[in-house]
């Protein structure tokens, strides 16, 4: 009995293996900043560069954080949806414009729509490596209190937005 | 003699384009070196079964820019690492340290070869018991001598 039992054993536990491993996203590594106060920094903001930004002008409210370029591909695939986001004002979102030229990316903002209450510059990629960019686009939930909540990496799809983000989002900001 | 002249301008043409290839000199080689050692401990988080050293991804030159700056400000290669873990996470590391949440990992190809170890012993022990040679009872030993001797007389 064991001789035939034992193979299916072991049949059984590489296919429960199998079956978690090979339906996991390896592009996608787990955030060490989740629940970490989201980066300080003072950057530049792209339509007015005399003005700066940082994460602490936020404090008191919920927002997202979407890293972005104008050579992303895949920003373009998620751009429409943020775009539709930002006319529900449900919840302000900030741009890092991410290792683009300024007129591309201003370009790009004008062909495509904005949706950002305002976006920041980081041409050489610095405070991308401080918030652990390693694929843009990614879209970061930050609280009140100016914690990261979550962190999306890939394009954002109206089911994402519908099913982690926004109940993220109203979570927060009871 | 074309033919000749021809070979000196190919075999300058080479020359020329290997010039182009080489990487620009370091300012520093000390620090350059110690720059190269350590990346080939790093992983790309773009190209990920590369290290830091051999990818040529943008976000591995901006790491590397990133890490020959921290050098520079006289951090030493465990606070680089610190600092890359700090915002990547341990997924950074190209050798996963060894807690908790890795113990499967590093010591689980041990348990295998246990098992199969295990595992083989038993089977070889259960094999050498059916191939035992058993001694003939008295009663088959007299049914032997019989047989034996039937069959001489046959012959």
């Amino acid at each position: 009995m064991l001789r035939f039992l034992a193979p299916f054993a072991v049949f059984v536990a590489l296919i429960i293996f199998f079956a978690i491993g090979l339906t996991r996203d390896p592009r996608e590594i787990p955030s060490p900043l989740i629940n970490q106060p989201a980066p300080t920094f003072t950057l530049q903001q792209l339509q007015v560069p005399a003005k700066q930004f940082s994460p602490a002008d936020m404090r008191g409210q919920v927002w997202l954080f979407n890293v972005w370029a104008s050579w992303c591909v895949s920003c373009r695939e998620e751009h429409p949806v943020f775009v539709e986001l930002a006319k529900r004002n449900l919840v302000p979102i900030v741009g890092l414009n991410y290792k683009d030229q300024r007129p591309d990316a201003l370009q790009w903002l004008t062909q495509f729509g904005n949706p950002y209450v305002l976006s920041v510059t980081d041409f050489d990629g610095r405070i991308g490596i401080d918030y652990g960019v390693y694929g843009v686009p990614e879209t970061y939930v930050i609280d009140k209190q100016g914690v990261i909540r979550m962190k999306h990496i890939g394009p954002v799809t109206p089911q994402i937005l519908q099913d982690k983000i926004l109940p993220k989002v109203q979570e927060l900001s009871k | 003699m074309m033919r000749a002249i021809l070979g000196v301008f190919l075999l300058s043409l080479m020359a020329f384009s290997q010039a182009d290839e080489a990487p620009p000199t370091a300012q520093d080689p000390v620090l350059e070196a110690r720059l190269n050692h350590l990346a080939k401990e790093l992983r790309c988080l773009v190209c990920q079964n590369e290290t830091l050293a051999d990818s040529r991804a943008d976000l591995a030159l901006d790491l590397r820019r990133e890490v020959r700056d921290k050098m520079r400000q006289g951090m030493s290669d465990a606070q680089i690492k610190d600092y890359l873990t700090q915002r990547y996470g341990d997924f950074v590391l190209y050798r996963p340290p060894v807690k908790s949440a890795t113990w499967l990992l590093w010591f689980g190809p041990f348990l295998i070869l246990i098992a199969a170890i295990a595992g083989l012993t038993y089977f070889l022990k259960r094999r050498r018991k059916v191939l035992e040679e058993i001694p003939l009872s008295a009663e088959e030993t007299a049914r032997l001598k019989s047989l034996l001797h039937s069959e001489n007389k046959q012959a």
